[in-house]
């Protein structure tokens, strides 16, 4: 702590230098974390859904939907003890660019399967009522400043998308940590009723056992192999994933510009440090002549460029949180919230400190062999 | 008894393929308590000997032994420990760390001591109070006039009460006036103080001060 001055006392020395080289630093940081959230925050929604819940979709795509009539075949199926379906609606509040989830789902048996969605009583018995209610999640509630009650209309880009729908907003859930809350249900019946032709865009079975799952997805989908509607049935876990990877190798992605981030500013900060080190060669060589040795000069002038970075990763890091904080943003609903886990905080901080100790390396290397005789010399 | 003892002291500088002799053979005793002026003219070794008797710099040939212990034969960490307790150096541009205040200045050397921060103070005050600069504590270099930054300098050398001074050319950057405040305090800090000292110097004025002087000139060192 007695040398805690000293490295501060040159840190401060050339206040606008140390500044911007911890503010590289801090946006260096800043990009990373943001980026390896990006790639966390993928990552978990590949494990969101339950095992014991099974989707059952077209085999040739998500966006091609399933015949009415399979719901009976399949709720026979051994080991499937519930059955739902759901489908896509796509549907657009006012600006295309605020796009948020929208569901279509058969009302009594959606929520059976769903406890992740938490509705009180009262507002579930308006919504099972009504055929053109709506329920909500609180996240585009508040988003939108809806209000129970209200009436708004929404428009499909699949269902006839020259006509608004209109809704009345009969319950609000609130979602179980990992669940979306910023997701939209109306009644299938609804859809049904208003469109020329729909069927279901996929059936969500619930088990009775999780290791069931592989038997009764090979029994489902070689039951309807030869049909017009081939199936394939997977865990919504599985189904989930492959939503994510829709969005290709972001990872990849992101590796590489944190990477190529990383050395960029790997560079700035060493030039940082080579300068202020090669300005106090003579103060060095003062130093040694009063006794400190190489090895304390070495890690004193190591200390200065980690406590740089240092600093400069806590910003960084806490900039990242606050951005995904601040925006909360949920992937359109289908990934769970963004944030900075404590994970990437301690790698960005590790980084943060081992770019520091890398950049200052041959700064204290060159302090620790100076020769002190012929440095006096030279200042003098 | 001799403090200092140099034997058969060589220096050659090499420069590519060229051998450059300093000084050969040089052999000198300082006693204890002792306050010796070395003079010579500019590139006659004068510094290069004190950097030598320091242990910053190594010599050719030769030993040099101070109070027992054979500085030529040391390690750099050796001698980095060596002239913390033994060797307080006074530099002609005082050398100060511009950002550290007068204080911080002479505390500098027992930060490698295991003082505690009071002790610290206690020493630091006291030779602050030894060059007469006890009020001027808090200011830093910039707002000193150069005798006073020579004081601090003193300070800094006499305040982990080391075995022996070297000075060189301590009065050089300074006019008359202070280059006497400066002679005098190091005449008592040799007097009531009992310092060994040895003062690097052109100035016939400030050798007058010493009570030996020896003439360093060609290699050859003379009394």
């Amino acid at each position: 702590m007695k040398y805690a001055r000293l490295v501060w006392v040159n840190l401060i020395r050339n206040k606008r230098r140390t500044i911007l080289t911890t503010l590289s630093v801090a946006t260096a940081l800043f990009l990373f974390v943001a980026l390896r959230s990006v790639n966390t925050t993928l990552e978990e929604a590949r494990h969101v859904g339950s095992e014991s819940r099974m989707v059952v979709r077209n085999a040739i795509s998500v966006v091609f939907t399933l015949p009415e009539a399979y719901y009976s075949w399949i709720s026979t199926v051994p080991g499937v003890r519930r059955v739902t379906w759901g489908n896509w609606f796509h549907g657009i509040y006012q600006d295309p660019r605020d796009f948020f989830p929208s569901f279509a789902v058969d009302v009594d048996g959606y929520f059976a399967i769903y406890p992740e969605m938490v509705i009180p009583e009262d507002q579930e018995q308006a919504f099972r009522r009504e055929r053109t209610a709506a329920m909500v999640g609180t996240g585009l509630m508040e988003r939108f400043g809806w209000r129970l009650g209200q009436t708004i209309g929404l428009t499909s880009l699949i269902y006839s998308p020259e006509q608004a729908w209109p809704f009345t907003i009969r319950a609000v859930y609130t979602p179980l940590p990992g669940w979306t809350d910023e997701a939209f249900y109306f009644h299938y019946d609804y859809l049904y009723e208003m469109s020329d032709w729909v069927q279901p865009g996929w059936y969500v079975l619930e088990l009775d056992d999780a290791s069931l799952a592989a038997t009764v997805a090979e029994t489902i989908d070689e039951h309807y192999e030869n049909s017009r509607y081939a199936t394939r049935t997977e865990t919504e876990r599985a189904f989930q994933s492959g939503l994510v990877s829709m969005y290709g190798n972001v990872g990849l992605l992101m590796n590489a510009v944190g990477i190529a981030v990383f050395f960029a500013i790997l560079m700035v900060a060493a030039n940082a440090m080579m300068m202020a080190a090669r300005e106090r060669t003579g103060e060095v060589a003062v130093l040694k002549t009063l006794g400190f040795s190489d090895r304390l000069l070495f890690g004193l002038v190591l200390a200065e460029a980690a406590t740089i970075t240092a600093i400069g990763g806590v910003l960084g890091v806490i900039g990242a949180k606050l951005l995904f904080e601040g925006t909360n943003f949920q992937g359109a609903g289908l990934l769970p919230g963004f944030e900075v886990k404590l994970s990437t905080a301690i790698v960005g901080m590790a980084i943060a400190i081992l770019l520091g100790l890398i950049s200052g390396l041959v700064p204290a290397w060159q302090a620790a062999r100076l020769p002190v005789a012929q440095t006096l010399r030279r200042v003098a | 008894m001799a403090l200092l003892e140099i034997r058969s002291l060589s220096k050659v500088y090499q420069r590519d393929s060229q051998a450059i002799p300093v000084f050969e053979n040089i052999d000198l005793d300082i006693d204890t308590g002792e306050f010796l002026v070395l003079m010579g003219p500019s590139g006659s070794g004068k510094t290069t000997l004190l950097n030598l008797i320091a242990g910053l710099d190594e010599p050719t040939t030769g030993a040099i032994i101070v109070g027992g212990e054979e500085v030529t034969a040391m390690s750099r960490r050796q001698l980095a420990a060596w002239r913390s307790d033994h060797v307080g150096f006074i530099f002609q541009l005082y050398n100060l760390l511009p950002v550290l205040t007068a204080y911080q200045n002479v505390e500098l050397p027992l930060l490698l001591t295991h003082l505690s921060k009071k002790e610290r103070r206690e020493h630091v005050m006291t030779a602050l109070d030894v060059v007469g600069l006890s009020d001027r504590a808090d200011h830093f270099p910039r707002q000193l006039s150069g005798g006073q930054e020579q004081r601090v300098a003193i300070g800094r050398a006499i305040v982990s009460d080391p075995t022996l001074i070297l000075a060189d050319e301590p009065t050089g950057d300074l006019d008359a006036k202070s280059a006497d405040e400066i002679l005098t305090l190091m005449q008592r800090l040799n007097r009531e103080f009992d310092k060994t000292i040895l003062l690097v110097t052109h100035d016939q004025r400030a050798a007058e001060r010493g009570e030996a002087i020896m003439h360093l000139d060609k290699g050859v060192l003379t009394r």
